[in-house]
């Protein structure tokens, strides 16, 4: 089975703090550390399960700038056998239809049975895997967290709904499916296995070798544009604790008492 | 020239789902003169239909029995069909919506915008958004273009459901319209719903939680939170990271995409505080967050909150309770 899994590089955001510059045109970037989309690590690594169990071969492919490399690295170094990096200037600014569009072109130069990609991102929208199905003609399901391969035409796959209940489909390949987190457990990458891909060549694509009009993506063809960042005020927030930590122990213990929450 | 905004009606066992009058407030923010019109995909849905009425002017009906679970990709070519190009389409964003929706922007040439949690006005065919990025800690303005049409997904809670009011609502059949062209979809077919396993305790019954999300760092220290739901008396529930490790099991997950609790007490230890946990919380408890993370979202929503690491802190306080016992 060929397999092709989207990958994107964006802050960490279970290690970092996110705050919003002061003109609040973006967030702080200054001391973020960057890492693969968690969504995106748990799709390579079912790739990669799928790959091991039936044969074939499992391409990460990501839109972005030059440092969007090392999370490729990162993830042939899991086990992924190739990586694309498409990169250009004018991919910039792109939104969800612009990544797509991107994404489209690449996929249409080779042949792949399963494309996957996480089920969001940083941004928490959601959107390419659903957009780029559309744009393909595939079919297309998102939240899954089960993949079983029936035979080289068609899959079950289970997703995520509500209550903890999963919903278990028949499809057809090729298609498209965004991953949930929990659908497996991501191996480990060590350095040594980082080590292991460190020049393993991976070709850069633009919008020329790939046929794309400029003016189809990019900040120019963006339907939706962020204008600005800002920290919500929602609600009064909570009364939060102070003094030492022993005192904060004293207080809520109190609260705890007087609310019923120490039987 | 107002709008023309449609919403799609999520609905189970014959019941409307809460969204469908938070929709009519979104699309009020959106456009007060707007025309809106409820969709309504299913099988025997006339009571459905019926009962939204009095908040539609106009409800659409698409009903047949091939409809009776809700498929995404069946009913993203149907409402292709019949949805007029260059309208707004409402959907709520949870599993459903967020199926359905990219793709069906893509068949109508409209926009796609996804989670919006409220609406800042129109100007020239560009509407003003607000969305929230990197799990809820900041949000963003963005701008929309939705001069040509635009499906839009909206947070579940976000918009305050509009009063019932009396719209005095027709309900069309459009059924014979969507199925023109047969049944789509039939590359993804809908085998069956497994539901959750039962776990050694139901934390939809419990009165105190103690709730620990990825702040707990190893799976060997979630035995510090269990040390203190046995010293309060409570349960020991979690967000999703936990259940995602395999640390926990699902049946103690409090969440959208797992358990909806209603306990007296909830204590969230180390939780970031998504949406999508949060929306597993009903019943106002009085809910105390923990986390060394001063800007955690958990925190605009806690009523008391602890800015220190629970790794410290927590093994502290289950202390001091028992030495007070």
């Amino acid at each position: 089975m060929e397999i092709l899994v989207c990958v994107k590089r964006v802050p960490d955001t279970a290690e970092n703090e996110i705050s919003v510059n002061s003109s609040g045109s973006d967030i702080e970037r200054g001391d973020l550390v960057y890492s693969v989309n968690e969504w995106d690590n748990y799709a390579v690594e079912e790739a990669i399960q799928i790959r091991d169990k039936v044969g074939g071969s499992v391409t990460v492919v990501s839109v972005g700038d030059a440092d969007s490399e090392e999370v490729l690295r990162r993830e042939m170094a899991m086990g992924a056998d190739k990586g694309i990096l498409l990169s250009d200037s004018v991919f910039e600014g792109s939104d969800g239809n612009g990544i797509a569009t991107v994404l489209k072109a690449e996929i249409e130069k080779g042949k792949y049975d399963l494309i996957l990609t996480g089920t969001q991102a940083d941004d928490g929208a959601g959107q390419v895997g659903g957009i780029l199905a559309a744009m393909l003609d595939m079919p297309y399901a998102s939240l899954v967290n089960r993949i079983e391969v029936i035979d080289d035409k068609k899959i079950k796959i289970g997703r995520e709904i509500a209550g903890g209940n999963q919903e278990i489909s028949e499809m057809d390949l090729p298609c498209v499916l965004s991953i949930q987190t929990g659908i497996n457990e991501p191996r480990y990458v060590g350095i040594r296995g980082i080590r292991k891909v460190a020049s393993v060549d991976i070709p850069v694509r633009g919008a020329s070798d790939l046929g794309i009009n400029p003016g189809s993506v990019g900040k120019a063809a963006a339907k939706v544009s962020r204008v600005d960042y800002f920290v919500p005020a929602l609600g009064k927030g909570a009364e939060l604790l102070e003094g030492s930590i022993e005192e904060k122990v004293e207080k809520l213990i109190e609260l705890l008492k007087s609310k019923g929450g120490i039987k | 020239m107002a709008l023309q905004i449609f919403a799609y009606i999520l609905h189970k066992d014959g019941a409307v789902d809460d969204t469908a009058l938070e929709m009519v407030a979104a699309a009020g923010k959106l456009d007060p003169a707007a025309s809106l019109t409820a969709i309504v995909v299913g099988s025997k849905t006339d009571a459905v239909c019926n009962s939204l009425t009095s908040s539609y002017k106009e409800v659409w009906k698409i009903d047949n029995d091939a409809l009776s679970y809700p498929n995404s990709e069946v009913i993203r070519g149907l409402l292709a069909l019949v949805i007029p190009k260059g309208s707004v389409l409402l959907i709520a964003h949870e599993h459903f919506g967020m199926d359905l929706a990219p793709g069906l922007s893509v068949k109508l040439d409209g926009t796609y915008l996804p989670d919006a949690v409220a609406f800042d006005g129109i100007e020239g065919g560009k509407l003003k958004a607000v969305r929230q990025e990197f799990g809820g800690q900041v949000s963003a303005h963005v701008v929309c273009d939705i001069s040509g049409g635009a499906v839009i997904t909206i947070r579940a809670g976000a918009f305050r459901a509009a009063e019932a009011a009396n719209a005095g609502g027709a309900v069309v059949d459009k059924t014979a319209d969507a199925l023109a062209g047969g049944l789509p979809g039939g590359a993804r077919r809908f085998v069956e719903i497994v539901t959750a396993e039962v776990g050694d305790v139901d934390i939809t019954k419990s009165e105190i939680l103690v709730s620990v999300g990825r702040g707990i760092c190893e799976q060997e220290n979630i035995e510090i939170i269990r040390e203190l739901a046995k010293a309060v008396g409570g349960d020991v529930s979690c967000s999703r990271p936990i259940v995602d490790a395999k640390w926990l099991e699902k049946s103690r997950q409090v969440g959208t995409s797992g358990q909806t609790v209603k306990p007296k007490v909830y204590m969230a230890l180390g939780i970031s505080g998504s949406f999508q946990h949060l929306g597993g919380i009903k019943g106002s408890p009085f809910m105390i967050a923990v986390n060394k993370n001063p800007k955690a979202p958990i925190f605009q929503v806690a009523d008391i909150g602890v800015v220190e690491d629970l790794l410290e802190f927590v093994p502290m306080l289950t202390e001091k309770i028992n030495e007070l016992k």
